[in-house]
């Protein structure tokens, strides 16, 4: 883990190089090689194994613990205005403690050898503490230990090695670009960094050092109507990447930005959508997120055996000895994996916060649901499932922590959907509807807590008529029930239209923590749909 | 060596004992960033906590742990420019490198034309009282027995499981300039949420309360109202969705009614792009947006809500009244937007109070011949900003009312619907309550009974 003092050194290198005026192009970027990650260094190393002796010297029976440091930076503009600049840096360590069968988890940010024994000893009293409460004692799946184990996202430029002015100068220049088109009054441009050094051990022997790294550069273009009576926003024009700043780069910001303008622009004279039923084709940067609330969601183990009822809600996927191999979830077209390893995935990670190296696991086979997202203590929960299966009982590796303040649970890894056999992508689906709306990007989205029924918007509708696009719509929203809808997908796109859609900021859990995760999404149909008006006159 | 263990490290200036940061000790970090500074002035924002919660779910203790972290964030101002920095690392050598990378990275910002001076010194209302000691110094025991309340009964049954969250905060916040500005406020919170399910899938209720002190927390009459709820909600109906006169109870009309406060924005509302902007430019100050039984408030000091007396820029807060007898009274303005159009700047609220009425929950059910009564909503997106439209679900306890009195559980319906429209559409008001929310409470609401709310569609979720 680099020390705070060594950061400082690297940023002013850093300033320093751009002080020359040398550009920072893509192609000289591509030269670069990913990052490789260092093993941990011997101070943090102590502390975590401190931290986790501490532990079962006052009994706990299992420890572990993070030290991770979160750097983030971020740029706010609005038009030809810096609003803010902003840089934070959060490091502290996080023990989580089992003693008889209950958790305790303490956080605290003094990392010294006192500060992190006071925390150990916090973990285990309060473990001890929830005992009068306990009822039936945490059991962890086998994991192998992994001494010594290293891993890096795949990015080639730390965006944290990239000047201010650097990054404010391409802000505003999307702004700038944005704003040449007629009837466009406001933009906003954010760019959101973040990287993660995530140190971890364990009383089975792991010690792990990773780095990530999280780009995102959310874009908002407001086009008013002259009369000042009416406004349309497009927005949802970039996605969130576990990449790094060779991400920002490749999205060609500045030609986009005039594109994504006109599209505002044209959205304000767009007609309102006549409410009916439709066939929807949906794109990547739309389908994104209705597989992320009406799938991902519901397929968390935890949420089907009620352990989020008070806030984030349970799953009509459930009881799991009724729906595992039974239920119908959609059409045959339907393949939904898990895994926590594509090139560029949000939530992708070598070991998660249990110590555990996630698999690729099926959720949904054939349109028949198969398996949940699992953490070390969940997954002997399906032991019986698994042992039926053939299969050993381990879990899929996705506990996750937000924070070294925060404690580790079942979080969503990439959740996507696979190709389908026929080499088609977004034009084929078009030329091949009769009625329908196109819908692109996210807009409002809204499920029920069993994720039952959900409503989604979008940022971008066109209507097809006769397989070709005639137009914008607006005020669109599509209503379903989950396994309805999914049942109603009766066309694919293949490998070859597979793109990645993510979101920066999934919440969960109380105290409520956010992930980031990536859904990796072809195009795809569904017949007729309930398609609403949200527009309404005050 | 990594500062992390060594033996001459500089000690951090918070003292260990401190719950959360003292107003001494904080003044101490803002000095020591005031003398530090180079740059022509500069901000510094102390900001600390320490958390205790325990989670129980499926009739079983789920997750504890206490969590402590205290921040500090330092912006510098260069002529038209500023950048902030912020660290959780409050060693003296770590506060003077947040101040010199705050400068670096100032100098390489563009000018923000809109830049404004920090803030000199201000008065303050005394929020003294925001603070309770034996909250701050709860222990483990404490709540896992609080969670015992609602554990031990729902295992000894076989009818009912219960999920819930207890959580109680001490948090501090400071705020100090060059310019002689120092603010310090402190206050502790207390928070109990329950959901309580039957065995057989079909019924779910929920309660909650918030309070200052964890001794105002009434752990007994949490678990009878989400018990009852649960109870009363088994085997639900389907009703066809339209438009139905609704009774909402306080923590619905939070749930809905406390999204409006970012719409007062007068910037956004004179730039053509809110639901108060007007056709031909301005905004809808001093026009009747609402039914004239309505007063929506901001107050931190308010007994029931009391909140800090400053915002994040140390703006001193007062009494602000959002929409006075249905008409809009005030707008959110923001420091830089009273500096371009010679506005008084009223600082961002801390908190939200709906004023009730007379009316109790019974009055209402009894005055109504057909309708929907609801507990919470769940899951709101904006779906128009033009009209402040959101989508969204009822959720644990939706009944139907016929002919005065509640006559069957029905099934969780999805709404169309904008606060606005609702504040219209108002026909009584009730007795109001701290809203519980997902975490600690800042809204004040009344329990309300309005017609013509718009249900879409149906829900099978329980």
């Amino acid at each position: 883990m680099t020390t705070r003092r060594d950061f400082v050194a690297t940023t002013a290198l850093a300033a320093g190089a751009l002080a020359l005026g040398r550009p920072q192009d893509a192609a000289a970027h591509s030269r670069l090689v990913p990052h490789v990650q260092d093993r941990m260094d011997a101070p943090t190393r102590d502390l975590l194994l401190l931290a986790i002796d501490s532990c079962k010297r006052a009994g706990a029976s299992y420890a572990d613990a993070r030290i991770q440091r979160v750097q983030r930076n971020s740029i706010f503009t609005r038009e030809r205005q810096i609003l803010d600049v902003v840089d934070s840096d959060t490091m502290g360590c996080g023990i989580r403690a089992l003693v008889d069968g209950c958790w305790g988890f303490a956080a605290t940010p003094r990392l010294t050898a006192e500060g992190i024994q006071r925390a150990a000893n916090e973990a285990v009293a309060t473990a001890k503490a929830n005992r009068i409460a306990r009822d039936k004692s945490v059991e962890l799946a086998p994991n192998p230990a992994h001494p010594d184990a290293t891993w890096s996202s795949g990015f080639t430029i730390d965006p944290f090695t990239i000047s201010i002015e650097e990054k404010t100068t391409l802000a505003l220049a999307v702004n700038t670009a944005a704003m040449t088109v007629p009837g466009v009054r406001f933009v906003s441009t954010q760019f959101n960094f973040l990287k993660e050094e995530r140190n971890y051990a364990n009383t089975d022997g792991s010690v792990i050092a990773q780095t990530c790294v999280r780009t995102y550069t959310p874009i908002a273009i407001t086009a008013v109507s002259a009369d000042r009576s009416d406004f349309a926003i497009r927005e949802s024009v970039v996605q969130p990447t576990g990449r790094g700043w060779e991400s920002v780069l490749e999205n060609d910001l500045v030609v986009n930005a005039k594109k994504w303008a006109e599209e505002a622009a044209e959205k304000l004279k767009a007609k309102s959508v006549e409410p009916g039923r439709y066939d929807l084709i949906l794109a990547p940067s739309n389908l994104g997120l209705t597989l992320h609330e009406s799938v991902g969601h519901p397929t968390e183990l935890d949420r089907a055996y009620g352990y989020e009822a008070n806030l984030a809600g349970t799953s009509f996927v459930a009881p799991p000895e009724k729906a595992l191999g039974s239920l119908k979830f959609g059409s045959p077209l339907m393949n939904i994996y898990g895994d926590r390893s594509q090139p560029g995935g949000c939530a992708t990670i070598g070991y998660d916060d249990d110590g555990v190296k996630p698999d690729e696991f099926d959720i949904i086979k054939d349109g028949i649901f198969v398996d949940y997202q699992t953490t070390r203590e969940q997954a002997m929960w399906l032991d019986w499932w698994y042992k039926k299966r053939g299969m050993a009982t381990r879990s899929h590796g996705c506990s996750y922590a937000d924070s070294w303040s925060s404690v580790a649970f079942q979080r969503m890894p990439n959740v996507s959907i696979r190709p389908g056999a026929k080499d088609i992508g977004w034009n084929d689906l078009i030329a091949a509807t009769d009625r329908g709306i196109a819908i692109m990007g996210r807009g409002s989205y809204s499920i029920d807590q069993q994720r039952y029924n959900g409503q989604f918007g979008g940022a971008l509708f066109l209507e097809v008529r006769g397989g070709k696009v005639v137009g914008q719509l607006r005020d669109v929203a599509y209503q379903f029930r989950t396994p309805d809808f999914w049942g109603a997908m009766d066309m694919i796109g293949g490998q070859k239209s597979y793109e990645l859609y993510a979101t920066f900021s999934d919440g969960k859990g109380q105290p409520g923590q956010a992930n980031a995760v990536t859904h990796g999404c072809v195009p795809t149909r569904h017949k007729q749909i309930n398609v609403i008006n949200t527009g309404r006159k005050a | 060596m990594s500062r992390f263990i060594d033996p001459h490290a500089p000690r951090s200036l918070l003292l260990a004992d401190d719950v959360v940061i003292s107003r001494a000790d904080a003044q101490r970090v803002i000095e020591m960033v005031v003398k530090l500074s180079k740059a022509d002035a500069v901000q510094a924002v102390v900001r600390s906590s320490r958390t205790r919660n325990v989670r129980f779910a499926a009739n079983q203790l789920s997750t504890a742990g206490i969590i402590e972290d205290t921040t500090l964030v330092v912006t510098s101002f260069i002529g038209k420019k500023h950048a902030a920095v912020t660290t959780n690392d409050l060693s003296p050598e770590s506060i003077e490198r947040a101040v010199r990378k705050a400068e670096a990275i100032t100098r390489l910002a563009p000018d923000d034309a809109e830049a404004l001076p920090v803030l000199g010194a201000q008065t303050y209302a005394d929020s003294s009282a925001a603070w309770d000691q034996a909250t701050a110094d709860l222990d483990a025991a404490s709540v896992t027995a609080a969670a015992n309340t609602a554990l031990a009964p729902a295992r000894k049954g076989t009818t009912l499981t219960v999920a819930g969250f207890l959580v109680t905060g001490a948090d501090a916040v400071a705020i100090g300039t060059s310019a002689g500005l120092f603010a310090y406020h402190r206050n502790t919170s207390a928070n109990y949420t329950l959901t309580v399910r039957t065995t057989d899938g079909t019924g779910s209720g929920w309660s909650g309360e918030d309070a200052v002190a964890w001794s105002k927390l009434n752990f007994a009459k949490v678990s009878a109202e989400a018990i009852e709820k649960a109870e009363r909600s088994r085997n639900p109906v389907a009703i066809e969705p339209g438009r139905y006169t609704v009774i909402l109870e306080p923590q619905a009309v939070g749930d809905l009614v406390g999204l409006m406060p970012r719409y007062f924005n007068a910037r956004s509302a004179d730039e053509g792009r809110s639901p108060f902007a007007k056709a031909g430019g301005g905004n809808k100050l001093g026009e009747a947006i609402v039914n004239p039984m309505i007063s929506l408030t901001s107050d931190p000091t308010n007994p029931m809500v009391m909140t800090s007396p400053f915002d994040g820029d140390g703006m001193p807060l007062t009494k602000q009244s959002w929409i006075t007898n249905g008409t809009l009274s005030t707008m959110l303005v923001p420091r830089s937007w009273a500096a371009r159009k010679n506005l008084v700047a009223t600082g961002n609220p801390n908190n939200i109070i709906l004023g009730g009425g007379s009316m109790s929950r019974d009055a209402m059910i009894a005055s109504t011949q057909r309708g929907v009564l609801v507990t919470r909503l769940w899951y709101l997106r904006e779906t128009d900003p033009r009209t402040m439209s959101y989508t969204g679900l009822t959720r644990d306890g939706t009944f139907l009312i016929e002919n005065g009195k509640i006559t069957k559980s029905i099934k969780n319906m999805r709404f169309n619907e904008s606060p606005l429209f609702l504040l219209n559409n108002i026909e009584a008001l009730g007795p109001v309550r701290r809203t519980a929310n997902d975490g600690p409470g800042t809204q004040i609401m009344p329990i309300v009974k309005a017609r013509d709310f718009n249900f879409t569609s149906l829900s099978d979720a329980v």
